[in-house]
């Protein structure tokens, strides 16, 4: 993986020397709040329901073990012993005072690790697929560029206050894993006459306005990936709107305008821009490459996992779901999950990361990823260590065999800590997660994402949950809206709200019936909710969430 | 008629700490909403407010939030602000954790 230079190094250190400062002038008060507050916002230091919150990036979601138990290490010193995993492969921190955040900075930085454009109206943490560079479906591993991205992105003079903010995301899989459709830019890496290069789709996003992107280039040479980013960013910033905060991204930018005015005038940019890159950016990312080379896979029999497999119902259980076919046969990719039942979805506690950091650094190569779905993977396991993986795991309420699965739940920190939220999320997410535990279901359920926003700006992705959970406030108590049939992968579907929402006491009921209706519904135990739902239809969900309305119209 | 005021408390957040603070009758700021001001008239409310972001310095963001008269001083009238009185529902942490160190 990606290790800083002298540069990079020199960079990140002058920017932490930088904002220590800003944070002592404005505790002396020679910085007012309105001054101080998009400094802070560029470096990651949000002020939060009831305390500052640090928005650390992981960039593309890769770490080392070092670096995760630095996250570990902040959690333990200057935060309350844990660290809550984001929906953009950020980690965030819950409690920090103001005069700790330079020292955490610095602490990070030490590792390789920053808050810059974490926040503020600029490029923010270019995601990618959790499993790049593992993934068996994959053309080429998506890494390299993200990281030529995070570079060009950094401090671009240009893009630093752009209209609204600016996501990206980049997968080298045709599943998409990394919810690219949904994102201002998703590039998805498609071949073309033997040659890999990216389909670029623009205008994606959720939140109050939530849009499919479309497609603006079906297929770029890598190379000129940097010059039509540039293209497209540069007329988002010259025809994004600046007069409503809620018209200000750049999928309205595409609406307004159309694809094909928004696809002309990049083009045409593109043409000038293309000229002033000399090549520079293709040495960079040639170096850059050499980082994320693929480990010297071992290689071995597989029976201490077959016998596991065999014998052990747990393992059994626990491979079915959180283990992924890996490009080499006799590994995996294992997704720890970080939901056990009745948890907070997202949270590791210090002594968490740590045990994943050395699992990581014992049998993963040293790799650790974070998913957008608030998960933990160690990409690449030789089969014959999973069963000591899964018993080192167990020990510390890692091993919960959820993946995919309804208790699998997505959530924003919602009311619970967010200054935005309208209502709670996550316990929303511990109840249901805890409900159907109970009810010993959820394997049989089987494929089933629960996804939650605790406002309409949808950091929980809502909109693309199979059931999405939007939690509102309607004259001063909790509504929780529900929608069905979102989808976000490469058949991403924005999904359909089933109507009127339901009290905060109500919602996971309302979810239970909601699955009653898929268990009786469903052809076989092989169709999933989602394809049960686009077979059915919306109407027998409905009739048994409203049946007073039913009566009615009968 | 004109719509009743609804009472108001004054509440912020300490610069430094980041916690929940509320603005006092003598000007001071605390950590006990049923220590703060209950202000209701709507008049005084915006003139309070000045006041107390003239302390800019210690605090982030002041606003006033709908409060009622209880038994004990100041309690809220809305989730939210009952959320940031006292700390968030998925951890013993916050005001409550404050609280229970006393």
């Amino acid at each position: 993986m990606y290790k800083y230079n002298e540069f990079d190094e020199a960079f990140l250190a002058e920017r932490n020397a930088q904002f220590r400062a800003q944070v002592e002038r404005r505790i002396d008060g020679s910085l007012t709040e309105e001054e101080f507050r998009p400094l802070r916002l560029m470096n990651g230091v949000y002020l939060q329901l009831h305390a500052y919150m640090l928005r650390v990036a992981i960039p593309y979601g890769t770490l080392n073990s070092a670096q995760m138990r630095q996250l570990a290490l902040l959690a333990e010193k200057w935060d309350k012993g844990y660290g809550h995993f984001t929906t953009r492969q950020n980690i965030q921190y819950n409690w920090p005072k103001l005069r700790d955040i330079p020292d955490m900075l610095d602490a990070l930085g030490e590792v390789g690790l920053h808050a810059i454009q974490t926040s503020g109206n600029t490029i923010r943490n270019t995601t990618a697929d959790h499993f790049a560079g593992a993934a068996k479906d994959e053309l080429m591993d998506p890494r390299p560029y993200a990281e030529l991205i995070r570079q060009w992105s950094t401090d671009h003079p240009e893009f630093q206050f752009l209209g609204r903010k600016f996501k990206i995301a980049i997968t080298g899989s045709p599943n998409d894993r990394a919810v690219t459709k949904a994102h201002d830019v998703g590039l998805r890496m498609v071949q073309r006459d033997g040659e890999t290069g990216f389909e670029v789709i623009v205008g994606g996003g959720l939140g109050r306005t939530p849009l499919v992107g479309k497609v603006l280039r079906e297929f770029l040479p890598q190379a000129d990936l940097l010059p039509y980013l540039e293209a497209i960013l540069s007329v988002y910033n010259v025809l994004g709107r600046r007069d409503n905060k809620y018209k200000a991204r750049i999928k309205i930018t595409v609406m307004e305008n159309g694809i094909d005015t928004f696809r002309a005038k990049v083009e045409e940019a593109f043409l000038t821009l293309r000229a002033q890159f000399d090549g520079t950016d293709q040495a960079l990312l040639e170096d850059i490459k050499q980082h994320f080379a693929a480990p010297d896979f071992r290689s071995g029999s597989t029976e201490a996992f077959d016998a596991a497999y065999d014998t052990d119902p747990v393992f059994r259980a626990w491979a079915d779901t959180n283990l992924t076919e890996h490009r080499k046969d006799d590994h995996a990719i294992a997704t720890i999950s970080i939901k056990a039942h009745g948890a907070t979805p997202g949270d590791a506690t210090a002594e968490q990361m740590r045990v994943m950091a050395d699992l990581a650094e014992q049998y993963a190569y040293d790799e650790l990823r974070i998913s957008h779905q608030q998960n933990v993977i160690l990409p690449h396991v030789h089969k014959n260590d999973l069963p000591a993986i899964h018993a080192k795991l167990k020990q510390h309420g890692l091993a919960t065999a959820n993946v995919g699965l309804i208790s699998d739940i997505i959530a924003c920190p919602g009311m619970d800590y967010c200054a935005l939220a309208t209502a709670r999320s996550i316990p929303v997410a511990q109840e249901i997660a805890t409900r159907f535990d109970e009810l010993k279901m959820e394997h049989d359920i089987g494929h089933l994402q629960i996804k939650i926003s605790g406002c309409i700006n949808a950091c929980g992705h809502h909109h693309v949950g199979h059931i999405g959970i939007l939690g509102l406030d309607r004259a001063g108590v909790e509504n929780y809206q529900i929608t069905l049939g979102g989808d976000a992968t490469e058949t991403a579907a924005i999904g359909t709200r089933t109507g009127p929402g339901f009290a905060y006491d109500e919602i996971v009921p309302a979810v239970e019936r909601i699955v009653e209706v898929y268990m009786a519904q469903r052809e076989s135990a092989d169709e999933t909710f989602l394809e049960t739902y686009r077979r059915i239809g919306m109407e027998p969900f409905k009739a048994a969430l409203y049946p007073e309305a039913q009566k009615k119209v009968a | 008629m004109p719509r009743a005021f609804t009472p108001k408390v004054i509440t912020a957040n300490d610069l430094l700490e980041g916690d929940v603070i509320y603005f006092t009758a003598d000007d001071t700021w605390t950590r006990d909403m049923s220590e703060a001001e209950l202000i209701t008239d709507e008049a005084e409310a915006q003139l309070r407010l000045i006041e107390a972001e003239k302390q800019n310095l210690k605090i982030v963001g002041a606003y006033l939030a709908d409060a009622k008269a209880g038994p004990n001083g100041p309690e809220p009238t809305h989730f939210r602000e009952e959320f940031r009185r006292t700390g968030p529902s998925n951890y013993f942490h916050g005001k409550q954790e404050a609280q229970a160190n006393v």
